[in-house]
């Protein structure tokens, strides 16, 4: 799949002299869903700015479809759209002025359908009239939305779009941002909840001081870095780790009473690890009483990747 | 040229003058008239008329231009500070709009809101004191051209402003003072040769000489060097936000 945004060696120092970004190469792919990951002050909002235009880059290059981003702003401008994090839209405006408002900041002739359109998909169309301070936080996010997909953009930047959100709601905007994925846009997230990440994005980056990290296909980064913990409740106390299961993969609690395992691998291979970690000790005629699986999270991974770093 | 994007930024700053319409058309026309009914028609009738013109009339164009140059700076600086102050300015950074655009659309609708109050004034100045103009053309250049300058500075402000007391202490600490001693209410002739000069170095002296030219045809300095240090001071202020879009000065980080 061809890139649609082209990162190299982009650096950001401010006034101040912090390093924000060091020299980060990304490239996202056209029509995915990419979560970028970090702890607070990692650099993903100083990365997500500069592609919008809100920061300037201190060196380095970014392209959106082929565009540079400071030479041919009108052309990647007009491809993006932002929803920040804050929820910062003018209060006293009504949702359908506020949303045609943006349509026309980016270029775009005015089509009422189209934004009629829109604001159903958010459920925002009863919403229209009213202004947007009188509107509960979730709507005043999916205005927020509304506003960064009125001009129809390629690239959909959400900077934290759940914070602060209720799980129903939460769950709202998981779907629509995979209804955005399957007509064509791309979506680039920040999120502070992993667990988005883990069920949303084909791939994860992780930053982490300014640099990134990692970024791997969401399926390959559990395979690669999860880990099933497999604890076995005993019949019988046993004197040593049974033998036969390679080095290091049981250990055995003091009482000799409980085997626990750790299994590598996706999901599939957990289950079939445990299957036949079961028929062996069965085979040596050890009985099994409980046992007990715990998979490994993305936070589980991320906090191992963060924490190493820091 | 982004033209959907200057129309919707000038039809929303538009919209905000008509919901505001209390402050923005129609306490300015209010205070405004309260100094024509006391210096105009209350103390004018007892004032001698001044380099030939009756006070009431002398003092029209002058408080037409602290009107014109308070509001104008006032809508534009508000205009552009309150985004910045709700942090709505992402959109307008993260859009592609030029400076001529963002120019176009926020000091064009300031401009206008100043003109649209201009000719109020006007009319209702009519109702306290007698007028004519003298130069009616050059009152069609001066108008738009105060408000088009002043509303540039006020963008300007509004950009620096990092608080809602910077954005009053511009126009009340120093351009009021400035409207009061320009000539507003009395001919820089009426004053000591030192001062004479000493006013000179106020910009405010050419914009109001410049209206009561327009008005009367006389004037307190040539009308073209008016016309000429407004031009020049409107040039500046553009220059001043090019270089602040270029750099992001206050804007971007």
């Amino acid at each position: 799949m061809d890139p649609i945004v082209v990162i190299s060696g982009l650096e950001k120092v401010y006034a101040g002299g912090h390093r924000a970004l060091k020299s980060v190469d990304l490239e996202i792919r056209r029509g995915e869903i990419f979560a970028l990951l970090g702890p607070n002050g990692a650099g993903k909002t100083t990365l997500i700015g500069i592609v919008c235009g809100l920061v300037r880059p201190s060196g380095g290059q970014v392209t959106v479809d082929g565009h540079d981003i400071l030479r041919d702003y009108r052309r990647t401008r007009s491809r993006i759209g932002l929803v920040p994090q804050e929820l910062s839209t003018e209060m006293f405006e009504t949702v359908h002025a506020t949303v045609s408002f943006s349509r026309g900041l980016f270029g775009k002739r005015r089509n009422p359908a189209f934004v009629e359109q829109v604001l159903r998909d958010l459920s925002l169309w009863d919403k229209r009239d009213s202004k947007v301070l009188t509107l509960s936080g979730g709507m005043k996010r999916r205005v927020l939305i509304a506003k960064a997909l009125v001009h129809e953009p390629e690239v959909l930047f959400l900077d934290e779009p759940t914070a602060g959100v209720d799980v129903e709601l939460r769950r709202d905007m998981w779907a629509m941002v995979r209804r955005l994925r399957d007509r064509g846009v791309t979506i680039i997230l920040t999120t502070h909840y992993i667990e988005e990440a883990e069920e949303m994005a084909d791939r994860i980056g992780v930053i982490n001081g300014g640099e990134i990290v990692l970024v791997e296909e969401t399926k390959v980064l559990m395979r690669k870095l999860g880990r099933t913990s497999v604890t076995i409740g005993l019949t019988q106390a046993l004197p040593a780790v049974p033998a036969g299961f390679g080095e290091g993969v049981l250990s055995l609690s003091d009482d000799g009473l409980t085997l626990t395992a750790l299994l590598g691998g996706e999901e599939d291979a957990h289950d079939t690890g445990v299957a036949e970690l079961l028929k062996g000790l069965g085979a040596q005629g050890i009985d099994v009483r409980t046992i007990n699986m715990d998979r490994s999270s993305l936070e589980d991974i991320f906090v191992d990747l963060v924490g190493k770093r820091a | 040229m982004n033209l959907p994007a200057i129309r919707a930024i000038y039809l929303y700053e538009m919209g905000r003058t008509w919901r505001t319409l209390f402050q923005s058309i129609a306490s300015p026309v209010l205070s405004t008239s309260l100094y024509f009914i006391v210096f105009g028609a209350a103390i004018g009738s007892r004032v001698d008329t001044v380099d030939g013109i009756p006070y009431g009339a002398f003092i029209v164009p002058g408080l037409i231009m602290l009107t014109l140059l308070t509001e104008s700076i006032s809508n534009a600086s508000f205009g552009i500070y309150l985004p910045k102050f709700t942090g709505t300015i992402y959109e307008l950074l993260s859009a592609p709009v030029s400076v001529g655009e963002a120019l176009l659309g926020y000091v064009g609708a300031a401009a206008t809101k100043s003109v649209i109050l201009g000719v109020i004034i006007m009319a209702t100045a009519r109702l306290f004191v007698p007028y004519e103009l003298a130069h009616p053309l050059a009152v069609a250049v001066f108008l738009p051209l105060t408000a088009i300058t002043f509303s540039l500075f006020g963008f300007i402000l509004g950009v620096w402003a990092d608080g809602f007391e910077k954005l009053q202490v511009v126009p009340l600490m120093i351009v009021t003072p400035l409207a009061f001693l320009g000539g507003t209410f009395y001919s820089i002739s009426m004053l000591p040769p030192l001062w004479q000069t000493i006013t000179l170095f106020n910009p405010v002296v050419y914009l109001v000489s410049g209206m009561r030219w327009a008005f009367y045809g006389h004037a307190d300095v040539d009308p073209w060097i008016s016309f000429g240090m407004t031009f020049g001071f409107m040039v500046l202020c553009v220059a001043t936000i090019v270089w602040i879009f270029r750099t992001g000065y206050r804007l971007r980080t």
